[in-house]
């Protein structure tokens, strides 16, 4: 191997860009010939390049951990990472499949529930969960969508395999970046890209837009969709940007809009008019004062009135929480056989839930194997992973697991793949994960690619961009 | 067709202020460094105090106004809510509210724009940098405006954004002339002699209306002229009459284009400010008092843009006396 890629070692991992150890697979021939043609300076250089661009549009993340720091470049690493044709096949399957799982089983908790008395699942893991919504039983949704943006997290084993790690069926953010790493790449490696067959992106624009539409009441002429947002403060504004941008809607929050006889209008220089489809980044206890927090004043009086009458449509749907929560996860390979007659396409990283008694004492005697994560939380806070961790830090996850075992699930920690990553002036393995973004209306599409996540700190495990992750373009081969 | 949200109109009026704003408050600082180089120098800068009506909180936190005090809070201070750092803060934050609607050029550009501003330290802004700073952020205002020019779409929130362009305009203009009349108070003898004249061709070079002003008056330079230019003249692009006669133009657009029929108050006022332009006599001005004069046409403006917040911007009316322009 000559070019960026002389001193690379992927250890024992399985590698995104070279395979399993001294196996190259053929679908990466092209890029890698053409990465070792570059020398580490010149993909310095142009790193730098993406770098200062990528600061000048001012792609932010704000960090809640980091007070001071709100606006924040999300890393983006310029080696891509490649995924095969079957590859791809299979995973726009799997997705497919674990979307449908999803909808049917939130379609079924707010109605019928039988899949709660068959024993399926806990009743009281769904019904006792913060994330379930009585005030949603029997509302009727359109083509029984619930989650019409999801994202489904996946990883991939020393072998290669891919597994679901975790459903992300509330607002899965971070699909701006897939198409914002894509511009990337093409305008700094032009020479990369070049008669390299990838599969576009930047169709996710107008396909939100449709999937917005199919799901709207009827109305005369076309619906007014809007992106209701919380604000400039919130993390993920520059997405909610750039998502109100690629469908040409406006970008609304909260007080630009009001209920009037159970209809939702937005407040414009020419007095109110009807909005009919919401895409909404607010999380459910925000949306209604009314209904959920009353001291929320992001979200609408009255909203959850108009949408029950079936005047508005929300994406995603209220109370989908409960589908994507860590608990629930460990039934869901259960749920696309009971549901669908199928045997998952992607199977579950092997979990532990806490809960039940057997699991707690499994994970409480091999702490320093497993990774333990609080079911609530999302974004990688209060995950404890075992290998990596201090003695005072698996002494305080010990205890917190004793004094509230429910609110945890254990799962083996993964070898996950790597990737050749830009890291301080060197080409080193780092580890990656990737997020699929589906969209559902009356059927379900999916981005080729999706996020890639990169852990920037050697060895980390944690991907996730409030942890020092960054990003990579992900390319599916066409 | 969506109509344009009260809150983006209202977000895009005051991005066009506030970038107008900083590039005048460029202008001001300029002509002002240009003035202090004469004797008098030392008099100069508490105009800008006065001019800013700032004098209460400028000197809570200063105990005179040197070039180096006033320099510094005008620019870089950012508790004082118009100094150039405040408002292309303002600006800045107002163009990320309004990133659906304008161009990533426009938005990149006042992004990389307020960061380097933001760089900037006491020891970047002594006397003797003043200019070639002020120069820049002249250039970075009107790059700022001729990217806006080439790519802003022309819907509705163009014409907001026209609208508070030219009253700021409006505005700023009538504050340059202030401070040179502020200027001369204490001197009235000068008036007409050398001294004055150049002072007065300062001015028009920092409003870049000396050539304009050289082609309607070829020879000579009284202060009656250049005040009457800089008021009076229809074709100046930052003159009173010319702005003024702007927004007219465009909030009558907005009520035929667009239906925007509630404009009517704004209309009402302005119509005022144009008769009284179009009947005035700039001799006249000077003897009955120039100050009162810019004073009252201020009164107008913000009258007008409390007309524009409670016509368009979803504002409760405003109680007599009470007014609800943003500083």
């Amino acid at each position: 191997m000559t070019g960026v890629l002389e001193h690379y070692d992927q250890a024992a991992f399985f590698c995104e860009m070279l395979g399993r150890s001294g196996n190259p697979p053929d679908y990466t021939g092209a890029i890698r010939e053409r990465l070792a043609s570059l020398d580490l300076a010149a993909l310095q250089r142009r790193s730098e390049d993406a770098e200062r661009e990528l600061y000048n549009l001012g792609i932010t993340f704000t960090v809640y951990s980091e007070k001071d720091a709100i606006d924040r470049i999300l890393p983006f690493d310029v080696i891509p990472r490649v995924l095969s044709r079957d590859d791809w096949a299979t995973l726009e399957a799997g997705v497919i499949q674990r979307v449908a799982t999803l909808n049917l089983f939130l379609a079924d908790i707010y109605g019928a529930q039988k899949s709660l008395k068959d024993g399926i699942v806990p009743a009281d893991l769904v019904l006792g969960n913060a994330n379930y919504r009585p005030e949603m039983i029997d509302v009727p949704i359109a083509h029984g969508a619930y989650t019409n943006i999801c994202g489904i997290d996946v990883v991939r084993d020393d072998q290669g395999k891919f597994m679901v790690l975790e459903d992300n069926a509330r607002t899965p953010s971070g699909v701006s970046y897939v198409l914002e790493n894509r511009n990337m790449m093409l305008r700094a490696f032009p020479d990369l890209t070049s008669d390299i067959s990838i599969r576009p992106v930047d169709d996710y624009g107008p396909r939100l837009h449709s999937t917005m539409v199919e799901i709207a009441p009827p109305c005369d002429g076309d619906p007014q969709v809007v992106l209701l947002s919380p604000g400039t403060y919130n993390s993920a504004y520059f997405e909610h940007i750039f998502l109100a941008r690629e469908m040409g809607v406006p970008l609304v929050e909260g007080r630009d809009l009001v209920v009037e006889n159970d209809r939702v209008y937005m407040k414009t220089t020419g007095g109110l008019q009807r909005v009919h489809s919401i895409y909404r980044r607010l999380n459910d206890d925000f949306l209604d004062p009314e209904v959920f927090r009353p001291d929320s004043t992001l979200g609408v009086p009255g909203l959850m009135r108009a949408y029950r009458a079936g005047h508005v449509a929300l994406a995603n749907a209220i109370g989908t929480g409960v589908a994507d929560d860590k608990a629930v996860y460990a039934y869901m390979p259960r749920l696309v056989k009971y549901f669908l007659g199928e045997e998952p396409i992607l199977p579950n990283v092997e979990t532990y839930i806490c809960r039940e008694p057997e699991a707690l004492a499994y994970t409480l005697a091999h702490l320093e194997e497993l990774v333990v994560k609080p079911v609530g939380e999302a974004g990688g806070y209060g995950i404890t992973v075992g290998p990596k961790a201090t003695k005072e830090e698996l002494e305080r996850c010990r205890a917190l697991l004793i004094e509230d075992p429910a609110n945890y699930i254990s799962q083996p920690t993964i070898q996950l793949s790597v990737c050749p990553t830009l890291v301080e002036g060197a080409v080193e393995a780092r580890h990656v994960d990737l997020r699929p973004f589906a969209l559902t209306g009356k059927s379900t599409w999916v981005l080729p690619g999706g996020l890639t996540r990169v852990a920037l700190r050697r060895g980390s495990l944690v991907v996730n961009s409030s942890q020092g992750g960054g990003s990579k373009d992900t390319w599916v081969l066409g | 067709m969506a109509r344009l949200l009260a809150r983006f109109a209202e977000e895009t009026f005051w991005l066009a202020r506030n970038l107008e704003r900083a590039e005048n408050l460029a202008r001001i600082l300029d002509v002002n460094e240009t003035f202090s180089r004469d004797a008098r120098g030392s008099q100069n800068w508490p105009s800008i105090v006065h001019l800013h009506a700032d004098t209460e909180r400028f000197f809570k936190k200063h105990q005179a106004a040197t070039a180096n005090t006033v320099i510094h809070y005008y620019t870089l201070d950012p508790d004082n809510p118009s100094s150039i750092i405040s408002c292309l803060s303002a600006a800045r934050a107002g163009a990320r509210t309004l990133r659906p609607l304008i161009s990533t050029e426009l938005w990149t550009q006042i992004n990389v724009f307020h960061a380097w501003f933001k760089t900037l330290t006491p020891s970047d802004i002594g006397r003797s940098d003043l200019s070639r700073l002020c120069a820049r952020i002249k250039e970075g205002c009107q790059t700022h405006t001729g990217i806006l020019e080439g790519t802003l779409y022309r819907d509705e929130s163009w014409h907001f954004y026209e609208l508070g362009k030219y009253i700021e305009r409006a505005d700023q203009t009538t504050r340059l002339l202030d401070i040179k009349y502020h200027m001369l108070l204490p001197s009235v003898a000068d008036v007409g002699s050398p001294l004055d004249v150049s002072q007065w061709n300062a001015l028009l070079r920092s409003a870049a209306g000396y050539h304009a002003f050289r082609r309607v008056h070829p020879r000579g330079m009284s202060p009656g002229g250049v005040a009457g230019f800089l008021i009076f003249n229809p074709s100046f692009p930052r003159s009173v009459m010319l702005s003024v006669t702007t927004v007219e133009e465009i909030l009558g657009r907005l009520r035929q284009r667009y239906g925007l029929r509630s404009g009517y108050t704004a209309l009402e006022v302005l119509d005022g400010i144009r008769g009284t332009l179009a009947s005035g006599d700039i001799h006249d001005l000077l003897r009955s008092g120039l100050h009162e004069f810019l004073d009252w046409i201020q009164v107008q403006l913000i009258k007008v843009t409390d007309a524009l917040g409670e016509a368009y911007f979803g504002h409760p009316p405003a109680t007599e006396g009470q007014s609800q322009e943003q500083q």
